[in-house]
Formats: C-alpha cells, structure tokens, sequence
C-alpha cells in the first residue's frame, strides 16, 4: 500500500525559497474541489523556509530549515479533531475537509507543529495537502519537491523499499520533536545541531597550524579531529547547551585547553600556540 | 473551461504556464520527456551524473503571475495633469505630479506630434530612447528588438549602455589576455565535466552563483555544486559578505575589505613567487612581462614587497591566513571561479576596478590556466556538456536590431541618419550641463581599442544637438546606475521638452513621464527564443542543463488597454509614415517564423509542430563528442577549437593566441602604452589602487566610517521583480516588512550595530553626502566588521518627498547614495559597488 513521504534534507538545501513560493502559485487564488479551498493572494506559508544562521565572524554558516505539514500516521489534528473535518488517506496524506471546516477555528490549534492555519476571508482552517490533487492526476511528486533546484525534498512511497525516500529514512531521519511521537511522515536529514570550531596558530612564526590534534570532550565523551590546511576545526552536530573542553596539542608548543557551552554555535576564534 | 497549458519564458527560466478562462492560474517548469532528448552523463571520480531531467525557475519568477497581474501594471495610457504640449509643460512638477487617463488615439497623437515637433525644431538628434537592460525575455522583444529598430529608422541619438555588470574585466582585464568580444572575460566551453573530473578545488572570488549566475538560467547550476560538494572539490569563497553560496558550502570563507581585492590577489601572487610553487613553463611560454610584474610584486620597484604581512592591514585579514589560503590554492588543481556572463557579486564594479580584474588573470596565469583541471570558469555556471554548434539565435547576435537577423533591410548599424550618441551613465550631466565627454562606444566589444576612443555630446557641428526629447522603455535607472539623485533632476529639467514612458509596470522613473503608455508582457504575445543565450558577447555562455529553443506562446489576451510593444511602435510607425520599412509587411509571427528558419530548428522539427509544442530540446552530442574545453587549446598551443562564434582569430593564423598585441597574456597591458602611457588610475602594469571612497580615505571616512557594498540582488532580476510581486516581500532577506512597509534589507555586522545602539529590525538610514535612504537592519554574523551590505536593484523608489531630488528614499534605492565618479579617470564604467555611508537609527 502506497505511504507517502517526504525526506528533507538541511544539508542540501541551498535556501532558495523555491518551495516557499511554488506552493502560494499553486495555492493562492485556486480552488481544488474536494482537496482545498484557495490559499489568499498573501499571508500564508503551508511551506515556508527557517534561516538559521551559525557561528560568529568570520566562521558562519547557514541553515535553511523548510517547514511544512508532516502528514503524520498518527496526527494530534486527526485524533483530536471531534468533526471529522480533518482526516488520513489510505495513502498516508492528510487533508482538512474544505467543507466540513468551515467555521471551526478551533481546528488551527490542533497541531502541535503550528501547520494548520486560519483563512479569515473563507472562514477555514488550512493547511499542506501534499498536492493529493495533483498526486491523484499522476504527478510524480508535490510541487514544492518538484521546483526544488538542489534536490533537497525527496519524495515518495516510503513502503517501496526501491524508493529514494525510504532508502532515505532507513539510513536514519529525524524530526524536530520526537516526543510529539505521532508518526511524521516529513522527517530530516541533518537538522542543526551546534558546532565548536576555531582557527589554531603557531605563535612564534604567525602560521596557521595545520595537521595537529584537537580533542574535543563533553558529556558524552571525547573524539579528536586534525586542524585542515587553513589552521581551522569544526566539531559539528554537537548537543544544545552542552559544556565542552577543547585541547589542542602540538609537538613542541604549550598545549592550549579551552571550555565553553554550546548556548549558541561557538567559534572560539583564533587560538595562538606558544612554545 | 477546461484548462490549457502554453510554453513561455520569464528573465529566470522557462515556463509552462496554465491558463482556465482567460486567466494565469500557475507556472510550472517542464518535465523532459525521452522523446525530447538531450540527455548527458558525466563519470567523474567513480560516479556518474546525468543531466536533470526537468527544468528549474528561478525563485523570482515562480510567482510570475503576481507580475502579470500585480496592482501595479500600468493599465491604460496616461497624461501627466499639468502637461500641456500646446501650452504649458511644467517640467519641474515631473515626479511629484497626477495623472489623467487618455485614450490609445491621444496618447499616440501626443508623442507623433512630439517627435515631429522635435524634430523640426531641433533636428533629429534631438531624441533620445532607451531600454531597460532586462526587459521581458524572448528574442524579438527583448533589448535590441522593437525599440531600437524604430528609432533606427527614425534617427535619434543613440545611449550607448556602459558595459555595467563586466565593468572591470572591460576597462581592465581586455588588456590583459584580449576576449574584447566577450568584454574581457574568457568562454566557459566543457568545463562541468573538466571540473568534476580533474579540479579539486574552487576558488570563488566575488561571485555568488546561487544568487545571480541564474540569470536567465534561473537554479539550472545549483545541481552542479552538490555535485563539487559530492566529490569533495573544496571549496574557498572570497567576498566581504559570507554570500549565499558561502553561507551554503563554503569550506573557507575569507572577508577582505570592500575593494581591496587587488591587494589580496597581490599578496598570494607573493606568496606563490616565495614559495615557487606557480607554473613556470606556462609564464616563460604563454605570457609575457612576467619578470617586470615580479619585481613589483617583490618590492624590487618601489621598495614595498607585496607580502601577505603588507596586505593584512588593508584587506583586514590576518598575514597567516593568506599565507594558508595561497599555500591551499596552489597545492590543489584549482578552477578559479571568477566572473560571469552576470557578473555577480561585485568586485567588478568598484572603483579602479580594472586592477582586481587584470590581477585574476595574473593569478589564472600562474597556475597554468588550460591545463587539466585548472582555469577560469564563470561562477561555476555554465559549461554543461551541450551541442554548442546548433544553430539558434541569440538577442544580441545582430547589434541594435535583432529583427535584422532576418530581415530584408536590418537597421544595424546604418540606418540610423544621426551619429551624435550620449553615454547612459552621464545623461543627467549631458542634460543638465549640456555637454559630456567620455571615453568608449559602450559595450565596446568589437576592437580592443572601441573603448579608447574619445566621445563627446553635443556632436560638434551641425548634426549635433542637446536632447529635448527622452523615450524610455521599461527599466528604473535610480536603482542601477550611479548618484541616481541627479535622474530626478534631469526630468526635471526645462530642457527635456518632452518624455514618455513605456513600460508594464509602475517603476522608479515612469512617474517623471509626461505620456505614459501600457505595454504588455511577455505572456501577452508571441515570440520565439532560445533560453539564456544572448548570443552575441554572450554567445555559448547558456547557464542550463539543455538547449532549449522557445516557441514563446501567447497565453492570455494583453491586460486592461495594455499592448505588445511591437505593435506600440507598429502604431507610431504608422502615424509617421515608416510603417512599411519597419514591418517589411510582417506580422509577428512572420517575423518568428523567419528566425525559426536560420536556425537549425528546420532540420529536426516543423514549424508548426514547433509552434504547437512551444519548445525544441537540442539533441545530445554525438558518442563520440570530443569536449573543447576554454583555454585548453591555448595552453597546449593548439589552434582554438571552441564553437566561441565571435573569436576573431579563429581559422586565422593567429588562432593559438590570444587577442592582446603580442598573442600572450600580458603582466604589462602594453596596449594602454600607446594611449594612456601616463594614467595612474589604471597603469599599465595592473596594481592595487584604493578605492576612492574607502578606508584609507582620509576626511571622508571619519564622517562616513562604514564601506557598504551593492552586488546584484538575489531575489529580483535587477528591478525586474521587486514591488512587483508582493510574495518577495514576505522573504526577509528580500524585503522587510515592518509596520506594514516592506523595506529594503541594510546588513550589518552585530559590533557596527550595537555600536549604533541598533538591533535587527530597526528601521535605519543610510546616508552620505550624496542622499539619505531607509532600509530595515538586518544584524548578522555574514557581515565583516566595517560593511554595510545592501542589493542594488531594489525597484520602489519612493521618496518621502516626490519631487524633491535630495528627498529621503523610503523605498531602499541604495544606488542613490552611490558616486557619478568612473571607475577610473580613463575607464568610464559605473563604480558604484562600495564607497562611503553611515547608517542610524531612524525615528521620523
């Protein structure tokens, strides 16, 4: 039986906006009866973008995070929702009824993730539809997966196991609360975590210093990496607020040993070795 | 009504647009089926990648439609109130005065009796008309298309374009290794391949392909990237701003300051010399002058060694990690990713811009530029393993008349009976001083020496005359071009008797206009074109996975009273008696079906299953395909061998060479000997010259501490986009809404803005001599200390007070704060990339 998924992976996602804006194209301004009612011309993000920007000058990175309805096996919005209004497909996509809605603000609520949305002018809670529409006419893949230019959004049947999106999911996914536990099927390849980085110098003759050993310790133990050609480490998916000891050590020079807390991802800047 | 898909094409990437009872519903990109071919595969390093098999749009025109039928097309044609051509003109209420709705008869009444007026009075060259550089895309109605064909008949003065996105590689880098048919920058045949296969490094210096090496090729490039980081090609990005590829997939980021590139590219030259490790047997046999450059860059000549420790301080970046970054470059094969057909993220564009731009091609020299795995490849950005020999048409393939390309009498370039130009750059100065000179034919593409060669307006003599009379089509000049403050001005001059706008849409300048007149949109006609090829200095330079020739079908009927441009000046022609000689009796189509007849479109597919279908994939090359990489010829000595069209040494006997006066890249520009042997803003041996608004300019920088900088924007075409589609504004990095304004974006660095006691979100005026505009701050990390970054291009000029030249802009034309000043005294290009501000709190 087909189960409809999509993977998203952060990594690859170059923070274009496409999807963002695909989705109003679709949605703003047209009806799809029996699926959903039109989107406004303005207002509302049924798949937006996060920008999480990292680190501090001049190491930084940034994130883009897309964000949409997980269409979960086990919903909070299916199960709490008393109407009917809102329900799960056999094929794992979940719909508000645009009819059976109406009115009913209180649906908005319902999910956890803050995906469903209020329409003030329709008087209707909204939100993804997985383009069942156009699924049902035999488009291979939602529009947001489809104008997405780096391949960041896969999607597919997650019960077909010669399918890139379960290859995917088995090869471990995650999603933004676990403990929500209602079975999302939209889960994550390498949401942010925190890095501890910095830049290693020798001192003595203003180098960078490459190929030395830096330890990194926290709670859950240690791991080492070496400085790459530019002099610079970058510990990466590492816990929130978490302490950590850096110790950096090389042959002939005072070891140099730091801590900090990963309220925020931490660049230590340049750290200067002394014989 | 059931629903109907057509093809089309916007500025980012072409379309498949459905259309139910007469309305636009959605844009979609195209699903390549396998009857349609051009398929690809590349082995690289044990993998294989192939070509995507559907298109990407880039994200500014995905909601096409809201541009289509945004509240801000121009519906019906218009007057300016207190115009009166048979009276009083007002000329000083131009941007600050109503409008009244007339109809087509009137308006075109108005503006023939106009030109002839003019033209009586004053002579032909009285007039002047202008395009936007990017208007609505397809071949026959793009730039050279309707526009300049009718007043090529006519006879007008013609504005010569400043060659604006490749400045320095114009001005500068030409001289260094030749390329003037592709303004100084060299092709980018087969380098995907050559790079997945061979390169494992890039080196991006100021460009930001996944912002604006989409052109027209929208996201088609993002792919490629993923696939550099697959195989872990590393990747260094240099810009003082961690742009949005850097923030993406950057390996090192390195933030010089503003316009001290030069002095980077200087330093790592030294450290390359130092360490011996550049390519000797490519300097002692494919360039010259080598040894002269050397001892300036070892301080053999004014006693100042070029060392990583002398560029620290000015670029503010430490000695130790110039010194690593050069070591890292050299000791990798190393693609340097380095301008563009869209000339990215800047650095191009500042003040003696010239030097960084000649100074790329010295660095691309001592790696050994051509062999295998290293060379200059534009923004990583085009090069796709594509049949670059199909014939097809580009937009700038036949100069100021692309109908030309088929027609019985093309207009290009004899037509026209006034020789008299004017510099787009200048025109405010020409009109309001009534005189200007300047340096260069514009896009100065067709001899090195095009660009020495010395202009003036008025023409001396009796066929010269100041302009009384501006045609403006399309396009927003207070956005993109330099101390735009003065373009108020200018309208607002008595001088200018008469100005008329044509345009789609509301823009910065079309409220300065005394008749406006609505066109329509691409979607609202027919054309014929091939996607991101602009043919001409452009030509093989498609930024896309495929070749894909356009039958740019009409999908929806032309809006409110709006019109095709073609058939505007169909209208005008006909009013002044050219009609046949600017038609030759042909349609639109006729027109679309001759061009589909040059082409090699005959030989695969007819024209009516081409109109039917709306679009032709190029079939894949052969099997057998042998790629011609760029520069590869060049270095192993061999005749050139790209299908590069315009290279005039080709099949010649100076086809090893490269177009400078010995054959080789040149460490001297030995040709500016013979023109400029004096000129210390751009010597003949290129070096670092401070911009002249930056850090080191003393009694200017303590009033204005802060470098801003200006790339092109990510979210918009240049104007094309903003204040049109009002979704961009609900993307923070393109617009900022706050108590219900969308403002422009001004970054800064959270040092500089706390020092101003500003936080993310404030609205924040950025100022200096020149003009005050508002913005939104945005504080981030992405900034180095001292920047204040900002995009061009933001298309909303909205002054606080209309009319009013030195009013504070609300709308975020930053280009307004920017200098008149050239990018060198001999080097007439806009330097308007960084220069001098403050910002601070705004309370109004």
């Amino acid at each position: 039986m087909t189960r409809y998924g999509m993977v998203i992976d952060v990594n690859t996602c170059v923070g274009c906006y496409n999807c963002f804006l695909t989705c109003r194209d679709e949605y703003a301004g047209n009806d799809y009866p029996g699926y959903s009612a039109a989107q406004p011309m303005s207002g509302m993000n049924w798949m937006k973008v996060n920008e999480i920007e990292r680190g501090q000058y001049p190491h930084v990175k940034v994130d883009h995070v897309p964000v949409t309805c997980a269409h979960c096996d086990s919903a909070a919005c299916v199960t709490l929702d008393q109407t009917g209004a809102i329900y799960r497909r056999e094929d794992g996509v979940v719909l508000i009824d645009p009819e059976k809605a109406k009115g009913n603000k209180g649906l908005v609520g319902l999910c956890p993730y803050r995906q469903i949305e209020w329409n003030e002018e329709l008087q209707l809670a909204q939100k993804c539809t997985l383009c069942a529409h156009l699924l049902d006419k035999g488009d291979p893949e939602p529009r947001c997966v489809e104008s997405c230019p780096s391949g960041a959004l896969v999607f597919g049947d997650l019960d077909d196991p010669s399918s890139k999106v379960a290859a995917l999911v088995a090869s471990g996914t995650e999603v933004m609360h676990p403990e929500y536990a209602m079975g999302e099927k939209v889960t994550y390849r390498h949401l942010p975590k925190k890095f501890v980085a910095g830049t290693v110098i020798y001192g003595d003759v203003d180098e960078v210093a490459t190929g030395i050993d830096v330890v990194l310790t926290g709670d859950a133990g240690s791991c080492t990496m070496k400085t790459n050609g530019f002099g610079d480490f970058e510990f990466e998916d590492l816990e929130d607020a978490a302490n950590y000891t850096v110790e950096i050590e090389a042959p002939g020079y005072v070891a140099a040993t730091l801590t900090t807390k990963t309220n925020r991802d931490i660049y230590l800047g340049e750290i200067v070795l002394q014989k | 009504m059931a629903e109907q898909d057509f093809i089309n094409c916007g500025i980012g990437g072409m379309l498949k647009v459905t259309v139910e009872d007469g309305v636009i519903k959605r844009m979609r990109p195209l699903r390549l089926t396998e009857e349609d071919g051009g398929h690809w595969s590349i082995e690289a390093k044990g993998k294989r990648f192939t070509d995507p098999r559907k298109t990407t749009i880039n994200t500014f025109n995905i909601a096409e439609r809201t541009r289509v039928y945004s509240e801000n097309r121009i519906k019906y044609p218009m007057k300016r109130k207190n115009f009166d051509p048979g009276g009083e003109r007002h000329p000083e209420l131009r941007g600050k005065d109503e409008y009244v709705r007339i109809t087509w008869d009137e308006a075109l009444d108005i503006v023939t009796s106009e030109i002839k007026r003019v033209r009586e009075a004053y002579g032909p060259a009285a007039i002047t008309a202008f395009v936007s550089s990017h208007h609505n895309y397809g071949l026959l109605y793009y730039k050279m298309g309707p526009m300049p064909r009718f007043y090529n008949i006519l006879g007008y003065t013609q504005l010569l374009d400043n060659p604006d996105s490749w400045e320095g590689w114009h001005w500068g880098s030409m001289h260094t290794w030749g390329w003037y048919w592709r303004f100084g920058q060299c092709d980018n045949f087969d380098m995907l391949a050559e790079a997945l296969k061979n390169t494992e490094q890039v080196v991006y210096w100021s460009v930001d392909p996944n912002t604006s090496a989409g052109g027209y090729g929208g996201q088609e490039t993002v792919i490629w990237r993923e696939w550099l980081r697959e195989l872990g090609i590393g990747a260094i990005f240099i810009d003082p701003y961690c742009n949005a590829t850097a923030a993406h997939m950057a390996d090192k980021w390195l933030a010089p300051r503003p316009g001290t590139d030069a002095a980077l590219a200087q330093a790592i030259a030294h450290q390359w010399i130092v360490d011996d490790t550049y390519d000797h047997w490519f300097i002692d046999n494919r360039t010259v002058y080598f040894d002269e450059w050397k001892d300036y860059i070892l301080g053999k000549v004014d006693g100042v060694p070029k060392t990583p420790e002398w560029a620290a301080p000015i670029c503010d970046i430490p000695a130790h990690t110039i010194k690593a970054v050069a070591r890292q470059w050299m000791s990798k094969k190393t693609m340097l990713a380095t301008g563009s057909m869209y000339g990215t993220a800047g650095a191009c564009r500042n003040s003696y811009a010239t030097e960084w731009c000649s100074l790329m091609v010295h660095l691309a020299a001592m790696m050994g530029i051509g062999k295998e795995g290293v060379n200059i490849w534009g923004g990583t950005a085009h090069g796709a393993p594509l049949d670059m020999r199909f014939k097809s048409a580009g937009y700038s393939d036949c100069g100021w008349d692309v109908f030309g390309l088929v027609a019985k009498q093309p207009t290009f370039p004899d037509r026209n009976s006034v020789t008299q130009r004017v510099y787009r750059l200048s025109l405010p100065e020409a009109i309001l001083d009534g005189h200007i000179e300047w340096l260069g034919e514009g896009f100065c593409v067709q001899y090195p020496e095009q660009q020495f060669k010395k202009m003036q307006y008025p023409e001396p003599g009796p066929n010269g005359a100041e302009i009384r009379m501006i045609h403006r089509h399309g396009g927003s000049f207070i956005s993109t071009m330099s101390d735009t403050s003065k373009w108020v001005r200018m309208y607002q001059s008595p001088k200018l008797e008469f100005v008329v706008m044509q345009d789609c849409h509301w823009q910065s300048e079309t409220k300065f206009g005394d008749v406006i007149l609505p066109a329509s949109t691409n979607f609202e006609h027919q054309d014929i074109s091939e996607w991101a090829q602009p043919g001409g200095y452009g030509n093989g330079n498609v930024n896309c996975n495929h070749r894909i020739l356009m039958y740019q079908q009409k999908c929806i009927e032309p809006l409110w009273e709006s019109k095709p441009d073609y058939q505007i000046y169909c209208e005008l022609a006909e009013r002044l008696g050219f009609l046949e000689e600017y038609t030759e009796g042909n349609s639109e189509e006729d027109w679309i079906m001759k061009v589909f007849d040059i082409t090699d479109l005959p030989k695969h597919i007819s024209y009516e299953d081409f109109k039917k279908k709306g679009y032709f994939v190029v079939p894949s090359v052969p099997d057998d395909y042998k790629p011609t990489i760029s520069n590869q010829w060049y270095y192993e000595g061999r005749p050139v061998d790209t299908p590069d069209r315009f290279n005039p040494l080709a099949d010649t006997e100076h086809a090893t060479e490269m177009a400078t006066p010995s054959g080789k890249i040149e460490f001297k520009r030995t040709i500016l000997e013979q023109y400029f042997p004096d000129d210390e803003e751009r010597p003949i041996m290129p070096r670092y010259i401070p911009l002249f608004e930056g850090h080191e300019t003393k009694g200017l920088v303590e009033k204005y501490p802060l470098i801003i900088m200006t790339p092109h924007a990510k979210f918009s075409y240049h104007t094309h986009q903003d204040n049109k589609i009002q979704w961009l504004d609900d993307i923070r990095q393109h617009r900022i809404i706050k108590d219900g304004y969308a403002y422009w974006p001004m970054r800064l660095n959270p040092g500089d803005a706390e020092a101003r006691g500003i936080k993310d979100g404030d609205i924040v005026m950025a100022y200096n001599d020149r003009a005050r505009v508002l913005g939104v701050a945005l504080v981030t990390e992405r900034c180095r200390p001292g920047l204040l970054h900002s995009y061009q291009a933001g298309a909303k000029y909205d002054p606080l007070e209309p009319g009013n030249a030195d009013s504070i802009d609300r709308g975020g034309c930053v280009n307004l704060l920017s200098p008149s000043r050239y990018t060198s005294k001999n080097a007439c290009g806009e330097a308007n990339m960084s220069y001098l501000v403050e910002v601070r709190k705004w309370e109004a």
